[in-house]
């Protein structure tokens, strides 16, 4: 128990055409405040089912277990009060909105939070200023902000959104599902450079990732392998590299075995 | 053996004898007509999704003439067209199907006569065809005849019409715009009212060569009304009819057009957008006639239905032998927010020219799930999130209409009547 995110042997299951699929068969894991951890794992095992289920997401029910937030049952959250209590989710596949303007959907979505959180609302003036400078943190084109969300974004384009609306939202924690898939080396930089600059005591990170390069820029503190709907080995942040060399058969031989 | 080759006048009753004593010879044809069509039941084709039965059940009188100014003044307010810039527009303004000069501002550059003095039909409508047109010419007593003449800018006109009645009665205003050679104008058509009415308006509209009108309808009528309006444009060599029709009020709406592309090169758009909820029904109908070549067509729809709303779409394009190189392109879109909400969507191209390019097509869905969910992550309240949604949804319609001061006043109306989120009762 670490009192800021504690997963206690959490199962969930998807409705996958009328079909009832078990996915997470008893997920423990605890992030205590200021660490970035990685879940990498075998495609199918269960990493972003975790973070939809963490999110909230209402076509995923959780069956059994438990999911503490800073004391508070986050399961009985609606995805909107999470993300007022400080979790942000990073989409592996950003949702395109059309007809909804960028700067407008992220001023409703920082003035929901501010307001679910007793500050006080932004007014267009100053959140115009704060978003265009985080945007250009982001290397992102100035005319970003004035497209419909993510209508006509490129891959990068649209993860480098996800790191903008992460930055505006100031979550104390945050989710990154697979953020580096379809980036470029640079990108790539940019983006874990965004994340870095909030890293903070009060700041925790699941970063879920298939490659081991986007951790060379965002450092972990522990890395987990999923596998199975389960966390199956942790360790430290040396652990990239053993997975890169060797891949998971071996994690998965030794769960077989215990 | 079939009913609608018989004697259908038995269906006309609620017009009791309004509707003797016909000595015209337009009239007298109409009326003719119509003793044959009655109105039309669901077994007509053009009449399968919406039914009439409900005006068959009340005999609609003839409105009285006098009527409350109090009530047309706050009815005005309401509508936003005594404040901001619309309080400048000209207007000619109908109570009850009559000509109220009190609260008209006859336009400058615009020659304005009334039918109820010229008592003159246009050539352009089909009585013989359109029984809801045979109705109107029979019954017609007032309307405007709007006319720029040639290389005029007409400016902006506000057609506003209002129904205002304790008793169920009925009006049927007989409405003509005329745009000589090069002419500008935007039209703006207001339709809104309160209590049990029928508004059944007939509007020709005639646009010459190299001609432009913009023509944005707004049917906002009382809760208890019905509307059902005919216009039937016709479009000459490089002229512009580009019209917008957004339906939100009434318990029953139908906004029928008949557009003709009649020389080359000829630009017809026929957009719209509505939102119903409770147990409106509300239709839009159109034909879309390609007669000439090179001529080109532009038709997107859609509905957003909430409650047991109903939106009915019926929209055909026909391209004559000749008009060869036609380019038409038709989109009806719908939004179902609730379970009960229901659209009856008619797409139909009929083309005999064999060198065109015509395209058409139909979408119904609700809110999407992955769009909800991720306005939702972000802190968006459910409410909230379904609101921009429907918003965008909407948007994306109201942005075709060009002209920005009748889309600030669609968008205003819109955001009026939106549904209560979550709501679908």
């Amino acid at each position: 128990m670490t009192q800021f995110l504690d997963i206690s042997g959490l199962c969930a299951r998807i409705d996958a055409d009328g079909q009832e699929k078990e996915i997470l068969k008893g997920v423990d894991l605890s992030i205590p405040p200021g660490e970035v951890h990685a879940i990498m794992g075998p495609n199918g095992s269960g990493k972003s089912t975790l973070s939809y289920a963490l999110a909230g997401r209402e076509d995923y029910e959780v069956t059994a277990g438990s999911i503490t937030f800073q004391g508070k049952n986050l399961l009985e959250m609606e995805p909107e009060e999470r993300a007022a209590a400080g979790l942000f989710l990073a989409f592996q596949s950003p949702i395109e909105l059309p007809g909804v303007n960028n700067a407008n959907f992220l001023r409703t979505a920082v003035n929901a939070v501010r307001r679910a959180r007793g500050q006080d609302e932004l007014d267009a003036v100053t959140f115009l200023k704060t978003a265009r400078a985080a945007a250009k943190e982001l290397a992102m084109a100035p005319d970003m902000l004035k497209r419909n969300v993510n209508v006509g974004f490129s891959g990068g384009e649209k993860k480098r959104n996800e790191v903008l609306q992460m930055t505006l939202l100031q979550p104390s924690f945050a989710i990154l599902d697979e953020t580096d898939s379809g980036l470029d080396v640079d990108a790539l930089r940019i983006v874990a450079e965004g994340v870095n600059r909030l890293r903070s005591p009060g700041f925790s990170a699941l970063v879920i990732t298939h490659h081991q390069r986007l951790l060379d820029y965002l450092v972990p503190d522990r890395i987990h392998v999923m596998a199975n709907g389960r966390i199956i080995h942790s360790g430290g942040p040396e652990l990239a590299q053993q997975i890169d060399r060797e891949g998971y058969t071996r994690f998965l031989a030794e769960a077989e075995a215990a | 053996m079939n009913a609608i080759t018989k004697d259908r006048s038995d269906t006309l009753a609620p017009f009791g004898s309004r509707l003797d004593g016909v000595t015209d010879p337009v009239r007298k044809a109409a009326i003719g007509a119509l003793h044959r069509s009655g109105l039309p039941d669901r077994r007509v084709e053009e009449w399968r999704y919406t039914s009439l039965r409900f005006l068959t059940e009340t005999p609609l009188a003839a409105p009285v003439e006098v009527y409350d100014a109090g009530q047309v003044q706050a009815q005005l307010e309401t509508l936003g067209l005594t404040t901001g810039p619309l309080a400048d527009v000209p207007r000619v303004v109908f109570v009850n199907g009559r000509y109220a000069a009190p609260f008209s501002v006859l336009p400058s550059e615009v020659d304005v006569s009334f039918f109820a003095k010229t008592q003159t039909f246009g050539t352009l409508s089909c009585p013989d065809r359109d029984p809801l047109t045979a109705l109107n010419t029979v019954l017609a007593g007032d309307g405007a005849q709007l006319h720029v003449p040639a290389g005029k800018d007409g400016g902006h006109v506000l057609l506003v019409s209002l129904g205002q009645t304790d008793a169920p009665v009925s009006f049927h205003p007989r409405h003509a715009v005329v745009l000589d050679e090069g002419a500008k104008f935007t039209l703006i058509s207001i339709q809104a009212g309160q209590g049990r009415y029928l508004h059944n308006p007939v509007l020709e509209i005639s646009v010459a060569a190299q001609a432009n009108l913009k023509h944005v309808t707004l049917q906002a009528e009382g809760e208890a009304a019905a509307c059902l309006a005919t216009t039937y444009a016709q479009v000459a060599e490089h002229g512009t009819y580009d019209s917008f029709v957004l339906g939100l009020g009434g318990a029953l709406s139908r906004q029928e057009i008949h557009a003709r592309l009649a020389a080359p090169f000829a630009t017809v758009h026929v957009n719209g957008a509505q939102m119903l909820a409770g147990k409106q029904i509300g239709d839009v109908t159109s034909v879309i006639s390609h007669a000439a070549p090179d001529c080109t067509s532009r038709q997107t729809v859609r509905n957003v239905l909430d409650g047991h709303a109903r939106g009915v779409f019926q929209g055909k394009v026909f391209v004559d032998r000749v008009a060869q190189k036609t380019d038409g392109y038709q989109m009806n879109q719908a939004l179902l927010l609730s379970e009960n909400a229901e659209i009856d969507a008619k797409p139909e191209l009929e083309i005999y020219a064999d060198d065109v390019k015509c395209s058409h097509g139909a979408t119904v869905g609700a809110l999407d799930d992955d769009q909800l969910f991720y306005l939702r992550s972000r802190g968006v309240p459910n409410a909230e999130a379904r609101q921009i949604l429907i918003h965008a949804f909407m948007d994306e319609a109201l942005g075709l209409i060009e002209d920005e001061m009748a889309r600030t006043l669609c968008i205003r109306m819109l955001a009026r009547s939106f549904p209560v989120a979550g709501e679908s009762a």
